[in-house]
Formats: structure tokens, sequence, C-alpha cells
């Protein structure tokens, strides 16, 4: 990264370790998120999305600075997102042609156009995507960081779950599981506001996240989701206090979901002054640019050069893939199980 | 030699897959100290240690999920329900995340879900069922469910190794009814999706397995001694996928079937193996497919009610004088 800005003897010390080039990453990963996310409207819009486009406007923030605290690479650090954590997959490595071929249901996408959205993983480089069957995977995390346990391996696990996937039954039985087993691992509750249209009150009947997990003993606390830089130092010491052998821990992070459940929901049900209002004040990318900016850690045109490079990026990323074919209509019947290879093809169709 | 019954039998498989392979583990309730409630896994926490016996809280989803995380990272976990009729509490961890995982996201997900299951032993409703057709209709799982010592050992080692989510059904009124001489130190592994001739006849076929596996039996002893009947026994043994080879093999050679399974009737495996022989092998058929089944009714506890449910070795010996003679 260019350092035609490099910090003052005026600048405040920059936080929670980080240097002024992983300052800058952070910020590329914000950019790249929401401009990864622009284009899959576009392309929603062209109906070359197939299905539901579903928007991390707005929770970019938590989603980057919390897997931004993990140590990634082969066989490293672990992290289970939701399908609004795109930029926590783009932290992880995945790239944004594969996002867009996921989207597009291609042949070359990730899942051979079998899933949609974020919904797959990479057991090596150490991410999973979720089901839509929300809590679902709690356990599963519990079951990935058991085995590093069991091996003894100083690796951890982050996991998101939403205000509402909260409500359901495997999302407590899992973390119960993990915290009587003392798993290292971590689990990020998002209080977006909205679960699909139900709000809070009518989901839970305590004030906080934080509230519903400290009766499974284990630490919990609520951050600023969208300073980016509180949910990484947060998410940090929690990781490291995992990987010690602290077991679970719990790190609520408030935000706000602006745009509806999925592209076709009109958010009717949402007060227009308060989504304004955090769309004004409140905008995760927004507040970590003025901070960037008042403390002297970047200037304008370190970031107007990064939004460059990302716009290119997101560019030759949809060049690359938008005329790829969709999955050939037979390769759907292979690899159901390991052995047989593949389902039979069924009479009818031969007729 | 000496005479293994058929939950010994199922423990030596899993006490030797421990022993071979230290991936594999096992987690459920009580299945550490206690030795589990039916004492399969007794003496394997001292054994193999706590880490690898592991004492869950009473959270089947957690427990199913748990497994798969740890089957995602190479390990080759053996979950234990309780009893099989708990399994409902993850049919969603079982059903949508463990069964579509290689398909949807090429995550190898090498478990075994397995658990004691089956009626006649006056335990009621919530201790007595048969779930069979609840994950036979879901693409991804496989299922096993051994009537034999020698099944029960062979299918819990196969299950283990096996590259695939496994749901193991065990017979809880098999267990210390069944003896059966396994020579100690041969390897036995069943393998999975074969169904075995358990009885040799030429006037009607019986299809079934588990534990009207050995009424179906005693059906035949009886038919032949009073009827002159020449039955024919098949242990599917495999449930998903089914042994269509053998099945059709023995149809061809009866052509009677009569299909017996305890678990009720709508909706029960009787009714798919039905169309498949009616698909694959309807030109041999001397008479209509029949099924002996339960009633269609939640298993009840009193001996006179779970008797009359259930079906009786006298229920197929009727039935199967009735189709001889149609």
């Amino acid at each position: 990264m260019a350092s035609r800005s490099a910090p003052t003897t005026q600048s405040p010390p920059i936080p929670a370790g980080l240097s002024r080039d992983q300052l800058l990453q952070v910020y590329r990963y914000l950019r790249l998120t929401r401009t990864l996310e622009e284009r899959l409207t576009a392309l929603y819009r062209q109906t070359k999305v197939v299905g539901g486009l579903f928007r991390s406007l707005g929770q970019e923030g938590e989603s980057v600075g919390s897997a931004f605290a993990l140590e990634r690479g082969q066989h490293r650090d672990f992290l289970s997102p939701l399908t609004r954590n795109l930029g926590a997959m783009l932290v992880m490595g995945v790239e944004p042609v594969q996002i867009l071929r996921q989207y597009m249901a291609k042949a070359g996408s990730p899942t051979q156009g079998r899933e949609m959205n974020i919904h797959f993983g990479d057991l090596e480089r150490g991410y999973l995507g979720q089901i839509s069957h929300l809590g679902d995977m709690i356990p599963v995390m519990a079951g990935i960081t058991l085995t590093f346990k069991m091996r003894g391996e100083p690796r951890v696990g982050l996991v998101y779950i939403g205000d509402g996937g909260m409500s359901t039954g495997a999302f407590h039985e899992g973390i119960n599981f993990a915290a009587v087993q003392r798993l290292p691992l971590v689990v990020i509750g998002e209080y977006n506001h909205w679960a699909y249209s139900t709000p809070p009150a009518r989901q839970f009947a305590v004030t906080r996240l934080a509230d519903r997990v400290k009766g499974y003993g284990i630490p919990a606390i609520t951050v600023d989701g969208n300073d980016v830089l509180a949910v990484y130092e947060a998410t940090k010491d929690a990781v490291e206090r995992a990987r010690g052998g602290k077991g679970v821990h719990f790190i609520e992070v408030t935000t706000y979901r602006r745009k509806g459940h999925a592209e076709h929901d009109d958010q009717h049900y949402v007060p227009k002054e308060e989504l304004e209002r955090w769309a004004r004040e409140n905008d995760p990318i927004d507040r970590y640019v003025k901070r960037l900016v008042d403390s002297g850690w970047a200037d304008d045109a370190d970031l107007k050069d990064i939004d460059e490079r990302v716009g290119v990026e997101i560019d030759e990323s949809t060049d690359a893939c938008e005329g790829e074919p969709l999955p050939a209509p037979d390769s759907s019947l292979t690899a159901v199980y390991a052995r047989p290879g593949a389902a039979p093809r069924l009479w009818f169709r031969d007729l | 030699m000496a005479d293994v019954t058929y939950l010994e039998a199922l423990r030596q498989g899993l006490w030797e897959e421990m022993e071979r392979d230290d991936r594999v583990f096992i987690l459920g309730e009580d299945v550490g100290i206690y030795g589990g409630a039916f004492k399969v896994t007794e003496g394997f926490v001292k054994r193999f240690g706590e880490a690898r016996v592991i004492d869950t809280p009473i959270s089947e989803a957690a427990i199913v999920g748990a497994a798969a995380g740890a089957a995602h990272m190479g390990m080759r976990p053996v979950a234990e329900m309780q009893f099989i009729d708990f399994i409902s509490c993850a049919y969603d961890m079982l059903t949508n995340y463990v069964a579509t995982a290689r398909y949807r996201a090429g995550l190898p997900t090498p478990l075994v879900v397995r658990g004691p299951c089956g009626g006649y032993v006056r335990g009621g409703p919530f201790h007595s069922q048969n779930v069979e057709a609840a994950f036979f209709h879901t693409p991804g799982l496989k299922i096993v469910y051994p009537a034999t010592a020698r099944d029960a050992k062979g299918l819990i080692k196969a299950s283990i190794r096996d590259d695939d989510p496994v749901i193991y059904l065990e017979h809880k009124w098999l267990y210390r009814r069944i003896k059966e001489q396994l020579p100690e130190g041969e390897e036995v592994v069943t393998p999975i999706g074969e169904a075995r001739l358990a009885r040799e006849g030429g006037d009607l076929s019986i299809i079934s397995y588990g534990a009207t596996l050995w009424k179906s039996l005693e059906a035949a002893e009886q038919l032949a001694r009073d009827d002159g009947l020449a039955v024919e026994v098949l242990d599917l043994r495999t449930l998903l996928p089914l042994d269509d080879a053998a099945i059709m093999r023995t149809v061809k050679h009866t052509n009677k079937v009569l299909i017996v399974h305890e678990d009720t009737r709508t909706g029960g495996l009787a009714g798919e193996i039905a169309a498949r022989i009616n698909e694959q092998a309807f030109e041999w058929l001397d008479g209509p497919i029949m099924r002996v089944t339960a009633h269609d009714v939640p298993l009840p506890y009193a001996p006179t009610l779970e008797d009359f449910v259930l079906p009786q070795t006298e229920d197929i010996v009727k039935a199967a004088r009735w189709l001889a003679a149609y």
C-alpha cells in the first residue's frame, strides 16, 4: 500500500495492535463487500441473479471487523457465516467471482449450481456456509471446535447468529454443549433489529442478546457493531481467550439491517425515520472512513485509490463469469453419496 | 468360540473400531461412566477416556450437529440416541444438514447415528418406535438394521468405515434374546447394501428385517411343519439403499411375496418395496404383493394392546397361508 499519508506524530496510536496497512486492508474489505453487493443488485434487476438477493447494507462493519480478528489461511481458524456475512467470507479469502457465480447459479460456482449465495464452504481454508435452518451451525461449529480440542490444535471457531436465529432450539442446544465442553468457539450475536419483518420485542423478552446467553456460564458482552475497530478488538480478545482454553465467548454486536430481508421485500414495516437515521448517522463504512481520516491514519487519496481498485476488480470478476453456462441438467444426479457416485436417471426420461 | 449376544456383538464391533482407528469417538447421553442405558458402551470410558466417550447434555440436535462438524474435520463420530424415539429431536439436523452436506457443498460427513428401536418390550409410545420410514425418504442417508448378532457386529463396523452418514438401527428386543457363535479374532464386516437369504424355499417369499425377521423365520418353520410349505425368507439388513437385485431374485424364484415389518403400515417401507416389485418383476407375480405390518396407531403400553397392534408370528402364518392358496 502506498504510504503517502504515513502517520504523523500528531496521530493518535492505532488501537488493538493493528498496523496502518491492516487498517487499509479492513477498509478494502468493507468497500469490496458494498461494491460487490451493489453489483449484485444491478445483476438482480437485470434478472441475472437466480432467486433472491440478500444484502448486508449497514452490517458490513461487524462482518469484516470480526472475521479480521481470526488467524486466516490453510488449517488455521474457522468461520461459519450467515447469509448477511458476505464481508466475513471475503476476509476469509473468498473471491468476488465465486460469489457472483453462486448468485448466478453457474456450473463453475463453488457448489456447481446446487446452492445459493454464500451457502458454501472450504474446509481447508476454514469457512463453512450456513444452511437455511437457522441455529444449525452452532452445533456444527461445536463439533468442529471439539475436533480442535481433541487434537490439541490451537485453532478457534467463529460463528454468527442473528437476533431471530437465537430463538431456535439448535442455537441453545449447541451453545450449551459448547459451553459445557469449554470449546474454543466465539459466537457473534447480530442485533440487526429485524428477523425478516419481526422486531426484537416479538422475538425475546430481555433487552440484550448478551442477557440471553449469560445463563450458559460464558462471558457475554455487547459491542457497537457499526464501530469496526471496536468489533475487531472485542473479537480479537475473545478469540485469543478461546485459544487459550477459556471456552466459549459471546459478543453481541448492535447494528441495523438497512435493506429488506431480501431484495423483494420493500420494508414497509420499518419506520422510515429510523432507517434514515441509521443510514445518515451510523453507517459503518462512513464512520470508519471518518475515523481513519480524522486520526490521520489515511487520507482521501488512499481511500480513493482503494475504491478504484475495488471497482476494477468487481468489473473484471463480473466480466469473467457473466457469460458462463449453467450446470448440465444431469449433473444434478451425482454426489448424493460418496458411494454410489450417482442416483439413477429415471426411466421416463428415456421414453 | 463363544456364544455372543446381539448386544455384545454390537459392543465388540464398536470396541474394535475404536481400537483400530483413533478418529472414531462416541457421544451421547449417559454413554460414559454409566455405559449407556442398555450398556452398549460399558467399559468404554475406562479404556478410551472421556475425550473419546463423551457424555452430552440431553440435546439430540447438538449431538448430531456436533457429530457432523467433527465428521467434516476428518473424525468418525458415532452418536448414540438413548432410545431411537428421540432421533426425531435431531430430524432437522439429519435431514437438512447432514443428508445434504455432500451434495450441496461437497462436505464429507461420515458419521453413524445409532440407537435402540422397536417394540414387543412394553415400552409404550416413546420407547418402542421404529423410525426407518422417517429417514428412508431422505436422499443422502443410509439406513442399516441388523437382525443377527453377526450383522450387529458386521454392520456397525461397516457403518463406521463408510464415507456417508449411516443410521444404524438396533432392535432392543433382540439385544439379549439372539445369540450366535462369532469366532474370536475374525474380522466381521457386513457390506452395506446387501440383503441376506435367511431361509431358502420355493413356494413363497417373505421379505423382512429386524425383529420381524425372527418372527418370519418362526412362521416359515411352522408352515413347513404344518402345511408342507417351503417359505423363503429374505433379511434386508440394509434398508437404504435397498438391495433390489436380491428382492427381485427371490420374487422371480417363488412368484409370491409377503412383506413383513414391525413399523406401521401407511408410508412404511413395504409400500416402496411393493412398488419396486411391481415395476421390475410384475410379470413374475402369481399373486398380489401383501403386507403384514403394525396397525396404524401409536404403539400402546398395555400388553394386550401392544400385542394386538404389532404383527405376531401367528399373523404371518395366516397371511402366508392365505397367499400360498391364492
